[in-house]
Order: C-alpha cells, then structure tokens, then sequence
C-alpha cells in the first residue's frame, strides 16, 4: 500500500517548486478549453496573485490545486508529487496541508465562530486537547477572540472572511488558496484580510491569491500572474494588474 | 480513542439528522415496522406450521405385517435388517398377543373381553412399528419392506410434509412478494430521508471535503442514520409480535380446542429468540446498505458541484 501524502515531508525533500503546472489544459466541455497549457510554478514561501477576468481560469486552477477536477492534459505537481496520481484516500490527508479560503466564506450559520474554526480541526479527528490550545491561537491571530461565541450571522463581512482564514490556517497548511477573498468586502475590510494574508505569508506559508482587486494587486507588488481565454499571458514579479481584459 | 471519538461523532450527527428530518425519518422507520410486522406475521405461522408437521411426522412411521405363519424368530430377524436402514429410528416387535392385549384396553370392555377367553383373534397380526428418522425416506422404505420375505402388508399413510407441500410453498411466495413490495417502499424512503439529510448539510459536506475530512467520516454519520431508522423500525415490530403471539395462541387453543389441542405450537420466548435476530439483521440490512448507496452517490455529487 502507497503511504499517505505528507506534503511537509515531501517539501523537506526538494527545493522548489512547491506548486507547478506542466503544460496543464482543462476542458470542462469537448472543444472548450477553461485552461490552456499552463505552465506555472510557485516556489515555497511565495505570495503569488492569479488575475484575470470572469472566465480566465483562475477558478480552474484552484480546483485543480485542490484535486478536485482533473487536467484533460498536462500534469499538477504540489511538493514535487503529481496529485493526479494521489489514490482517493490519499487525497483526504493531502487536502489537510492546504488551507482555502472563499469569496462567500463558506462558514456555516448555525455553529459559532470558535465551532466554526474547530470545525476544521474535528472533521480531520483531531484530538480536542488540541483544539481547545490552537482554535485561540488562530482566532488571536485574525484578531476576533472576543467574538467566539459569536455567530456568522452576527459579524461583518470581513469578520466572517476572518473566521474563514482563521478555519483555513487552524490545521497548519503549508499552502493558502485564496479564491477572491476580498470579492464581497469593502476596501477597508479588503486591506484588513490582505494584511493578514500578507502576515500569514511572512510566517512561510505560500499564499495564492486569486482576485479581480487591481488596487490591492498593484499597491502589494507581488508576483502577478495574469490570465487570459485560459491562457497565462503574463507573469510578473512585483506586476500590476494591467492585462486582465479578454 | 481517536476511533471511540469519530463513533460518538457519527452516532451524535446520525441523531441530529434524524430529528431535523424527523418526518422523513418517522416514515422510514414506519415502513421498516410495516415490513417487520408482515415478516413476523408470516414467519411465525410458517416456523409454527413446520414445527407441527415436524411434531407430527414423528408419531408417524409404518407398521409391517408378517404372512400366516410366520415364526418370532423370522420377524425378530426382519426386525434386525430393517433396523439397520439409515433412515430408520427405531423398530419395535409388537407380539400376536401384546396386539390382543392393546386392543382389548383400547376398544372392550372387561364383559366383553372376557367372552373371548384364551382365544386371540389377532393371531397372526404381529407386527414391526418402524419410525423414521427421515420421513422423506418413506416411500423408498415401504418399497423395500413389501419386497422382504414373510412381509404381507405394510400400512403407511403419505408424508404429512409431502401433503402440505403446496401450501407452504404458496405461504412463502405471498410472504416473499408482500416483503419485496415492502422493502422497495422502505428502501426509497430511507435514500429519501438520507438525501434530504445530506441536502441540509450540502453546504456542510463540501467544506468537509475541501478541509480534507475521509469519505468514510463524511459518509459515516448518514450511514449511522440509516442504521438507526432501521432499528427503530424494529423495536415496534419486536414488541407487539411478542405480545400478540402468547395471546394468540392461548385464544386458539381455547376458541378452536377440538382442532389445535393436538397441536403444538413453538414456546413464545424461543420463537422471539429465532425472530429477534432475523428482525434485526433485516431492519439493520436496510438502513445501512440504502443509506450507504444513497450518502455515497449524493456527497460524490456535493463533490463534484462544488
């Protein structure tokens, strides 16, 4: 039996890159490709932004980061190791070593801000011990310790994307997926949550960022990866969101 | 102890479920009952049929006469080679005058009896009383025996099992078809219940998966729910067939007394030992295997949806 996929393992073995894609085409659709033979490669510890406009494939990509779809062709490496050969109970552990954030922040309504990020924990049988010592540290971290017992529907939008990021970091991953984490905030809360991606980065986490903000991409200067018709058009360091349009 | 935790989880989610889907659920667990009910119902007229019949064909054997003039010893030696057949119980000799003697305290009275004096009017009718130990042998040994030397009759009458045959066989085909009918209903209600279970918490199960939760932990408290909706179809079932069965068969045997005195019918507490089990294992069969197929199907749909 394959042993489980240990991405801190696997990443202690190489160098670089921590995420690479290899000529990678989806096509949800016969003859409609999402993506087109990209080739990217995210190295360890990098913050990296994705833009492009509504159907450039960003989302696409995330999906595929996540092994949630295959590529129709080309390969997806994460530490080195294709996911498109990870076996489905393989997946489950490798998932566990990324942390995702969404645009509508997928919290659910009827458990509180401290059940919300334990969540994360209890769905991968983490004992509670555990639980009790790291959901503070991540709700500390994001700044709503005072709103634990609070419930999603009681907090901002930038609080609940909080307590998304918070559920996000709470098992350690070594990636963060971020799919327009900003999309539904104002421009203050959106500063706040790049803030504290920015922090989570520095603390080595790589971060992808996908999102439509070309303030927040231009003023950041970070590595800008832009798409376009599924396409990599552009890639950047310390770019500015200057392509996006199809 | 991690294990011990995730079952609690499961069994707590499984709960939750089916009371946020308590109607669907209420239906399920109903018709479990309702097919329950029918399998018992038939179950124990079938296990209480067989039991008598077996009851029956016990007493039943065939009676071998000997031809004028046939010594003890010959019969006593037919006795032996008929007591070695397989399918053979026992053999017992019934003499010329122990027959007299058994029919004289059956059928005379002492007046009667007395005016035959010395005479037996049964002498020749020693006789061989053979039991099976496999009535389904009968005919083939009847056949043997008339072929044997100093036999001049054997008296048997057809196997009770072989007359009643066709109704059991006609007991099983309803029983069969009322319980697949049943099952279906139950089967569809219980992947209705689950599929709405897992629609609730859609938003749930995809957050799980993306987070890196197992299949088996996503999956296992829908399982769980299933389990339990087919427990709680059974306990009802269980409840009213052991207390309805004790009741019935007193009434039968006080209401139809000249027709199942006779008869024996099988000890309540040993025929629930036999139905309690079957119960379970059917009530348990449904709700897991529907509930896994449904929770399989629908989270790999979540999955892909997301």
């Amino acid at each position: 039996m394959a042993a489980d996929f240990d991405i801190n393992r696997e990443m202690s073995k190489i160098e670089a890159p921590v995420i690479s894609f290899e000529h990678v085409s989806k096509e949800y659709q016969k003859g409609i490709a999402a993506i087109e033979d990209i080739n990217i490669r995210i190295y360890k510890g990098e913050f990296v932004f994705i833009v492009g406009s509504s159907g450039s494939g960003k989302s696409t990509l995330i999906r595929l980061m996540l092994k949630e779809i295959l590529p129709s062709k080309g390969k997806v490496f994460v530490a080195g190791r294709e996911i498109g050969r990870l076996r489905k109970y393989q997946v489950s552990k490798y998932r566990r070593s990324i942390g995702v954030v969404f645009q509508d922040f997928r919290l659910l309504k009827d458990r509180n801000v401290f059940d919300n990020v334990a969540f994360a924990q209890r769905v991968v049988e983490a004992p509670e011990r555990l639980i009790k010592r790291q959901v503070p540290k991540m709700l500390s971290l994001v700044g709503l310790m005072d709103k634990r017992k609070s419930f999603p529907n009681e907090l901002s939008g930038g609080q609940q994307q909080r307590v998304a990021l918070a559920r996000a970091l709470v098992n350690n991953p070594v990636i963060l997926l971020a799919d327009e984490p900003t999309g539904n905030l104002d421009p203050k809360n959106s500063w706040e949550i790049m803030k504290l991606l920015e922090d989570i980065n520095k603390r080595g986490t790589t971060v992808v960022v996908v999102t439509h903000n070309q303030e927040i991409v231009d003023s950041m200067q970070k590595r800008v990866i832009t798409l376009r018709n599924g396409r990599v058009i552009s890639d950047e360091e310390k770019g500015r969101y200057r392509y996006a349009k199809n | 102890m991690r294990k011990i935790r995730t079952l609690f989880y499961c069994i707590g989610q499984g709960i939750r479920s089916i009371w946020k889907n308590r109607v669907y659920s209420l239906a399920s667990a109903g018709t479990i009952t309702a097919c329950l009910l029918l399998l018992g119902v038939f179950y124990f007229v079938i296990a209480n049929f067989n039991y008598a019949v077996e009851s029956a064909e016990s007493l039943v054997g065939i009676t071998v006469f000997f031809e004028e003039g046939t010594t003890e010893e010959q019969i006593l030696e037919t006795k032996e080679k008929i007591r070695m057949r397989a399918e053979v119980a026992d053999v017992v000799y019934i003499s010329a005058a122990e027959a007299w003697e058994n029919y004289k305290a059956e059928s005379l009275n002492e007046e009667l009896s007395a005016t035959f004096g010395s005479d037996n009017p049964l002498e020749d009718s020693a006789s061989l009383e053979v039991s099976l130990s496999d009535v389904s042998m009968q005919k083939i040994l009847v056949r043997h025996v008339e072929s044997m030397e100093y036999v001049r009759k054997v008296n048997h009458s057809e196997s009770i099992a072989e007359s009643f045959d066709g109704i059991k066989t006609l007991l099983w085909i309803i029983s069969i078809s009322l319980i697949a009918i049943l099952v279906a209903v139950a089967v569809f209600l219980i992947r209705t219940t689950i599929s709405t279970g897992i629609n609730v918490r859609r938003e749930e199960i995809s957050i799980m998966s993306i987070i890196g939760a197992t299949d088996f932990f996503i999956r296992a408290p829908f399982v769980v729910e299933g389990a339990i909706i087919g427990i709680l179809g059974s306990v009802l079932p269980i409840g009213i067939l052991y207390l309805v069965y004790g009741e019935v068969i007193r009434t039968l045997k006080e209401q139809f007394d000249s027709v199942f005195t006779a008869m024996n019918f099988i000890d309540r507490t040993k025929i629930m030992q036999q139905f309690i089990p079957l119960a379970l294992i059917f009530s348990l069969g449904i709700g897991i295997i529907a509930s896994h197929i449904t929770a399989k199907r629908q989270i790999r749909k979540i999955e892909l949806q997301h």
